[in-house]
């Protein structure tokens, strides 16, 4: 495959993410904005963690660590030093993809549970650590002063504009997951996959390949915990780094099909929208996390490679636009 | 002098606390030695085994420490059950798989969970005095709870070397084909091994029952003590999985003498991640 047609599976994931942003500005309500801001940001958190899980295998159950890091950084810089929010939200982008750098030289020589353990671990480690650290408010955390807004045309505008960057950075993930898809680093990341060992035979660097699918699955996650908190106006390490928000991650690109570009896109659409409908039904209210449980169950156990991969399978004409 | 005394009032009780986490994190550790699996719904059993205290002894006035018998019997049944439906279809495949099977478990219990008893907190009021030992003083109810665990260890070391089902269960984990091969019934075995492995869960969640109060949510911290406290020992080491608690309750009773508690949790998940790195297999060194 050469020229556009190896970008044909890209298609589909941009009239989706095209369709979130159009989509409060032609009802012109702020609560439709607001959801799809919420939309927007699991897109792009699932997404970058499909660039580490899906392709190169490799299970993180703590990747809210780096949104959770990228969020303290971004708004110490924001509150306490000042910065503008844009190089905020860069430094908050390379802070995260400089924890992974480092962290993935240690933790990336495991494999399997091991792995997803270390990454458990490294997130409980650095929401006690900044639990304590007095810099970033300790357990109290910091709170955005009301004039930071001002800078950017008031309150509104400034949410205004936060919907705007979580568009740009869903887009950015998306884009990304279809690059490193179609690149030769991808195609390595993924012999990993299937047999570390064998990718190394075949000459796959697999120690740096690793890394960087690390570091470029956690930029994007620190940039946008980065915004979420200036949006938010206040950061508590309990908000940052949530356990069971990593979890549900996975179970997003669980759902959608690991290792697609568009799974993730979908699993988070359809995770989050089930989630609001399930939290404010009458009916499944008090039990929405069991309903989900079971949901998830029965994706685990029948359909493990998920909607997309399902298709995939079954449906040989949409191989190509599906990928 | 007073960070002395202050480690002479907290030692001890580090070290039964230390006893009765054990006992949880074995549960999580001979499932993972005998199939592979991190059991996620680890921390909603822990719960439930709380909750089974709760009402037995304040609901139909059973002693706690006789209660345990019907905890454990019913945490074994539960493990079986959760084996077949969620854990079964997926054992031979990648970790995420089991991973989010044990954990979708875990969403289904603290679902229905929360519906039930809400997320308020629960405290079983009973007590069995203090012992005074010179300047210490160890409550009852600690004391007896870590005599329990070392009770509970040591009945699974018999079990597991002494007869034929716990035999069967070593050669499974050891090689599941040959010991199919065999003619061991091997899905039986891995169904008893999961059992077993919740009913330690319950049983210690019913211990710590009788000395800290508790909500549907408290099984998640148990949860990661169990894995600080495996991976100490060596996952897949139930020996090492005792002696991983009493690491972890000496670290709890020594590190508020010298820094503020809320480091606890730092040092406890850095050592974690740390160990993790440098010998996975765990301090012992288990015999993998």
């Amino acid at each position: 495959m050469s020229g556009w047609r190896r970008h044909t599976g890209l298609l589909v994931p941009l009239v989706v993410v095209a369709a979130l942003v159009l989509w409060p500005i032609v009802t012109g309500k702020a609560a439709d904005r607001e959801s799809a801001f919420t939309l927007l940001k699991a897109v792009a958190l699932a997404s970058s963690l499909n660039i580490l899980l899906g392709y190169s295998g490799y299970v993180s159950f703590g990747h809210i660590v780096f949104y959770g890091f990228g969020g303290y950084v971004g708004f110490y810089l924001l509150s306490a030093q000042g910065w503008p929010l844009w190089p905020a939200l860069l430094a908050a982008g390379l802070a995260a993809g400089l924890l992974a750098f480092l962290l993935g030289a240690a933790i990336l020589r495991l494999r399997g549970a091991y792995f997803a353990l270390a990454t458990i671990g490294v997130n409980e480690a650095l929401k006690a650590f900044i639990n304590n650290f007095e810099p970033f408010g300790g357990p109290i955390g910091m709170t955005l002063n009301f004039r930071v807004y001002q800078a950017y045309g008031g309150a509104a505008q400034a949410l205004a504009l936060a919907f705007y960057l979580a568009a740009a950075l869903a887009l950015a993930a998306v884009v990304v997951s279809h690059f490193v898809r179609v690149s030769r680093f991808g195609l390595g990341l993924q012999a990993i996959r299937e047999n570390e060992d064998a990718a190394e035979i075949m000459g796959v660097v697999a120690p740096r390949a690793k890394t960087w699918a690390y570091v470029l699955s956690a930029v994007i996650p620190g940039a946008v915990g980065a915004l979420f908190f200036f949006k938010n106006g206040n950061i508590e390490p309990h908000d940052a780094f949530p356990l069971h928000a990593s979890i549900e991650l996975l179970v997003m690109v669980m759902l959608g099909g690991q290792g697609t570009v568009l799974g993730p896109l979908l699993g988070a659409l359809a995770y989050q929208g089930m989630r609001g409908y399930l939290v404010t039904s009458d009916f499944f209210g008090d039990i929405q996390l069991s309903v989900s449980g079971v949901l998830l169950l029965l994706i685990v156990l029948f359909i493990p490679t998920g909607a997309v991969g399902w298709l995939r399978r079954r449906v040989a004409p949409l191989r190509r636009v599906l990928a | 002098m007073q960070s002395l005394s202050l480690l002479l009032a907290s030692l001890p009780d580090g070290v039964l606390l230390g006893l009765v986490y054990g006992l949880a994190a074995m549960g999580l550790t001979l499932i993972w030695g005998v199939m592979n699996v991190i059991n996620l719904s680890h921390g909603p059993i822990i719960t439930l085994g709380m909750f089974g205290t709760f009402f037995l002894f304040l609901r139909a006035g059973v002693n706690p420490y006789l209660g345990l018998f019907v905890i454990a019997a019913f945490g074994l049944l539960l493990g079986v059950l959760i084996y077949a439906v969620a854990v079964h279809r997926v054992i031979n495949a990648p970790h995420l798989s089991s991973l989010l099977a044990t954990f979708s478990v875990n969403m289904i219990i603290i679902g229905l969970g929360t519906a039930v008893f809400t997320t308020s907190p629960y405290n079983v009021d009973f007590s069995l005095g203090s012992l005074p030992l010179g300047p210490v003083t160890l409550l009852g109810t600690r004391l007896v709870a870590a005599l329990v665990a070392i009770l509970y260890a040591g009945a699974l070391y018999l079990f597991l070397y002494r007869t034929r089902p716990g035999k069967f269960i070593r050669a499974v984990a050891n090689n599941r084909a040959a010991a199919e091969l065999m003619g061991i019934p091997s899905t039986r075995i891995l169904a008893l091994s999961f059992g077993l492995g919740t009913m330690l869960a319950a049983v210690s969640g019913a211990l710590i029952a009788t000395f800290f109060p508790f909500s549907i949510l408290s099984g998640g911290s148990y949860e990661l003590k169990s894995f600080v406290i495996g991976v100490l020992g060596g996952l897949g080491s139930p020996v090492g999985a005792l002696l991983g608690g009493l690491i972890l309750g000496l670290l709890e009773g020594i590190i508020p003498a010298f820094l503020e508690s809320s480091w606890v949790p730092v040092i406890e998940f850095a050592l974690f991640v740390l160990i993790l790195l440098v010998r996975p297999a765990g301090l012992l060194g288990a015999k993998r």
